[in-house]
């Protein structure tokens, strides 16, 4: 198949950027999106013109990287799939095809598609754990008897590869989603609930810092993650903050 | 308490809070209005009641404006922190394709319900104020029936209020089972929530828009 991309081009942090078309011959339909953008680096490169920069590692669906806006949706037009995961066979013959960066003011463009997302670390950093003592007499974590749902639930939120679709869907670049499915995958647990006023107050302020949006319940986070992370966890991140501010 | 309203979740939940409680607030309004369809007699005197009630007047009245006013005002200050929050827009955005129009436009539909809270307040409350307070006139529980069908007399006075009738039923079909998310509801009970929200929200300014009409279509003839 025949395509005419447009795909942003930026050459570092402060430059301004642009988009550029790319007319790609003889895309193959089983191709990734990800390998059809190596055909067209390939080109770029055999004719001496810089390729595009985009982030990917595991290819696999897992790492969260491979993060970019493809036809106005974080991942495209799929479900449940990261770009990686994305295949040819979901565009046609002579599709145009626009390619641009996750846009917030918290995911500040580096170069090209990539952009920086530590501040998912940060708010990670924030309270994201478990604090464990490591003195050499550490508790075994399976020594506590865990139900079969709640255990369920908890690894469905740890299931949040990070990627920024959420962000990148949400009309208020709001980072609930995220947050929430990192609070949640600990406050279910036992393990986690030690900590869990702190957490839930370090996180929401340190998400709160970084300068993303706030939520309105449109619900375009959970239709555009790749892992199917639901509005159930910022429901449950808004009761475990709620509690915390009236236990202060 | 300034930490307090520095959180986004605290800001949404003001959001919630004081949007139903104009939901409440709404139901009661309507409640009312609606008598004046069915018996004339029962809608003078409850508006009259409403009127004079020095609970109603000095406690729920300010109340009501203070929450109309807390709710806006925060809408507001949303929509300025979010639009930041994408400092740089995409070139391609297709909202439509993860979250329904009213979801994504309840600043539209707020601003425009806030022009006709504008309008109503100058159609009834300033003229209510003016009557009692600067006029000082007396106490009459006969005059609410014939000054309210009055109002609707102009087509385009009828025809304004359906219009904001019609953008209230979509903010609310979004806000109403919103505002229980942001409480952190979001359990077996969603469902009805959502179906609930549904019917309140086309039901109740449906209703609105019939009383309107009907009062514009059974003028009281001199
Ligand atoms: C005065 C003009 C108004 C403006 C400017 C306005 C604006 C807004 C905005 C921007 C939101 C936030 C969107 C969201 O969080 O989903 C919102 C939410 C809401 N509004 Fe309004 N609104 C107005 C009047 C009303 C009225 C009259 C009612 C009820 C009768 C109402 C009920 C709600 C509810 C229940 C929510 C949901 C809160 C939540 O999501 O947690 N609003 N409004
Ligand atoms: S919640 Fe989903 S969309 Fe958001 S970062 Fe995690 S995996 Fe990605
Ligand atoms: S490259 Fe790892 S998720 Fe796509």
């Amino acid at each position: 198949m025949n395509l005419n991309l447009k795909i942003w081009r930026q050459k570092d942090a402060t430059s301004k950027g642009q988009m550029v078309d790319y007319p790609l011959k003889g895309v193959e339909e089983d191709m990734s999106f990800l390998e059809m953008l190596d055909v067209l680096n390939e080109q770029l490169i055999n004719k001496g013109e810089e390729p595009i920069e985009f982030d990917h590692d595991c290819r696999e669906g897992i790492c969260g990287t491979c993060s970019m806006q493809i036809n106005g949706q974080p991942h495209g037009p799929d479900r449940l799939v990261t770009v990686c995961q994305l295949h040819m066979r979901s565009f046609a013959d002579g599709d145009t095809i626009v390619i641009e960066p996750f846009r917030a003011s918290a995911f500040p463009v580096i170069k090209d598609l990539i952009v920086d997302r530590v501040a998912f670390d940060r708010i990670q950093q924030a309270g994201g754990f478990v604090s464990v003592n490591t003195s050499g007499n550490t508790l075994d974590a399976n020594a506590i008897p865990i139900g079969k749902d709640i255990a369920d639930t908890a690894f469905n939120s740890a299931t949040c590869i990070g990627c920024g679709a959420c962000v990148a869907a949400c009309k208020n670049a709001s980072a609930m989603l995220f947050t929430s499915a990192k609070v949640s995958q600990f406050a279910l647990l036992p393990q986690g609930q030690v900590e869990a006023t702190e957490r839930v107050q370090n996180m929401v302020r340190q998400m709160d810092l970084e300068g993303f949006g706030n939520c309105t319940n449109t619900g375009a986070c959970e239709v555009e993650c790749p892992k199917g992370i639901s509005l159930e966890n910022i429901a449950r991140m808004n009761r475990e903050y709620l509690s915390a501010t009236v236990k202060g | 308490m300034s930490g307090l309203i520095k959180s986004s979740i605290v800001r949404k939940v003001v959001m919630a809070l004081s949007g139903l409680f104009l939901v409440f607030f709404l139901a009661q309004h309507f409640t009312i209005n609606i008598t004046s369809v069915i018996d004339p007699e029962t809608f003078n005197t409850w508006s009259h009641f409403m009127g004079y009630n020095p609970l109603v007047q000095y406690l729920l009245q300010p109340i009501l404006i203070a929450g109309v006013i807390i709710h806006f005002v925060m809408g507001f200050v949303l929509e300025i922190q979010n639009n930041k929050a994408r400092g740089i827009k995409y070139m391609k955005y297709k909202g439509s394709a993860n979250a329904p129009w009213v979801s994504r436009n309840m600043i539209i539909s707020g601003a425009v319900i806030l022009a006709f809270i504008g309008l109503h307040m100058y159609d009834f409350w300033v003229h209510e104020m003016a009557y009692k307070y600067i006029e000082g006139n007396p106490e009459d529980p006969t005059r609410y029936y014939a000054e309210t069908v009055e109002k609707f007399e102009p087509i385009w006075r009828t025809v304004i209020y359906i219009i904001s009738f019609a953008l209230l039923a979509l903010h609310l079909l979004h806000g109403f089972s919103s505002s229980f998310q942001t409480m952190g509801v979001n359990n077996k009970y969603t469902p009805a929530i959502k179906t609930f929200t549904k019917a309140f929200a086309i039901v109740i300014p449906l209703g609105f828009a019939f009383i309107a009409i009907y009062h514009h279509l059974n003028p009281i003839t001199h």
